[in-house]
């Protein structure tokens, strides 16, 4: 018997992935949307963000939302009370989306009557890392209760991610949080990674959060044209 | 744990492949698989045994090379291995650096068919 042979194949393993997020991006830019997305743990405020958010900026743009879970429509119902257009997407024992998903999910809307996108993903620090959704940017929380440690066991989440968002600050005295420790091991796992603090509740560093989107929104227009 | 629906990925590469080459049997999948993949090796392993029973990769080994991570140093004007993936700095000068080089890695780099 002869000896096995061994054939080169070079082939990206999420490529698939890949080609269909490539494909969104293109659409997207056409359609003039700057599309955000947000990867976290489950519960570290991600949809009351969200929808503090939407609220915010729907007076001066045209938002919309894609909201990622395994099961329930419960965020996609919490989100619409800011009148934006909310489409959830039910992911059943899929633990983050893909980019199919995502074009799935926007089959009818009409993308160049929006300004922004937002997409949360499934509350999960692991698997949402591997996957391109054809986002512009893309912010990865975590909250003041989870530990300053976050960044530090999750160092793949940060580097797939383009700014880090701290949340709940208004229980930051309360669980004593220490943030210079936070930015510390964020700086360690991501070196120049830009950090904004802010509460969904109180709306604290919520104004230079929302000026920095539209600036990164503006500035694309400006790189792409 | 998306490891399941990743092996799923390389065993329907790996049939693609074998097929194209007029169905050759498949005896190992060689995978560069990179640290900061977000993808676990041993779960992937366990994921491509219980995936690949039910497929013509039946009995097929997933070898898998892991990549540790590496950066480019501005310092130092070189490409550098990390020393832990909580320290993203030059292992020699110290710089901080965001840049990654290698370590991202998940790909199907070749298959072993019988002959």
């Amino acid at each position: 018997m002869t000896e096995p042979r061994l054939v080169e194949v070079r082939k990206n393993v999420l490529k698939q992935n890949d080609v269909i997020a490539r494909a969104l991006r293109e659409r997207f830019r056409e359609a003039g949307v700057f599309v955000v997305s947000l990867v976290s743990s489950p519960g570290s405020g991600k949809t009351a963000f969200l929808e503090k958010t939407l609220t915010l900026m729907r007076p001066q743009h045209r938002v919309a939302a894609l909201v990622g879970d395994l099961a329930t429509e419960n965020d996609a119902a919490r989100l619409a009370r800011s009148q934006a257009p909310v489409r959830q997407i039910v992911t059943g024992t899929v633990c983050h989306l893909e980019a199919a998903m995502i074009e799935k999910a926007l089959a009818g809307w009409k993308l160049n009557e929006l300004d922004f996108l937002f997409i949360e993903n499934v509350g999960n620090l692991v698997c949402p890392s591997s996957y391109d959704l054809g986002e512009d940017l893309r912010l990865v929380l975590m909250s003041v209760t989870e530990g300053e440690d976050k960044p530090l066991k999750y160092p793949t989440i940060f580097n797939s991610a383009d700014i880090a968002i701290i949340t709940k600050m208004d229980l930051a005295d309360a669980v004593e949080f220490d943030q210079e420790t936070a930015c510390r091991n964020i700086q360690a796992v991501r070196p120049g990674m830009e950090v904004l603090a802010l509460s969904s509740k109180d709306g604290t560093g919520m104004d230079a959060y929302l000026e920095r989107l539209t600036q990164s929104a503006s500035g694309r227009h400006v790189i792409s044209a | 744990m998306h490891e399941l629906s990743i092996a799923m990925s390389i065993i329907e590469m790996a049939e693609e492949e074998a097929e194209r080459r007029g169905g050759v049997q498949v005896l190992a999948v060689h995978l560069k698989l990179g640290d900061l993949s977000g993808v676990v090796k041993e779960a992937l392993l366990s994921s491509y045994e219980m995936a690949s029973e039910e497929s013509v990769l039946k009995g097929s080994r997933l070898l898998i090379e892991t990549i540790p991570v590496s950066v480019y140093c501005s310092n130092c004007r070189s490409e550098q291995k990390l020393h832990s993936i909580q320290h993203f700095c030059c292992p020699a000068c110290g710089t901080a650096t965001p840049d990654v080089t290698r370590g991202k890695e998940l790909e199907v780099v070749a298959l072993e068919i019988a002959a």
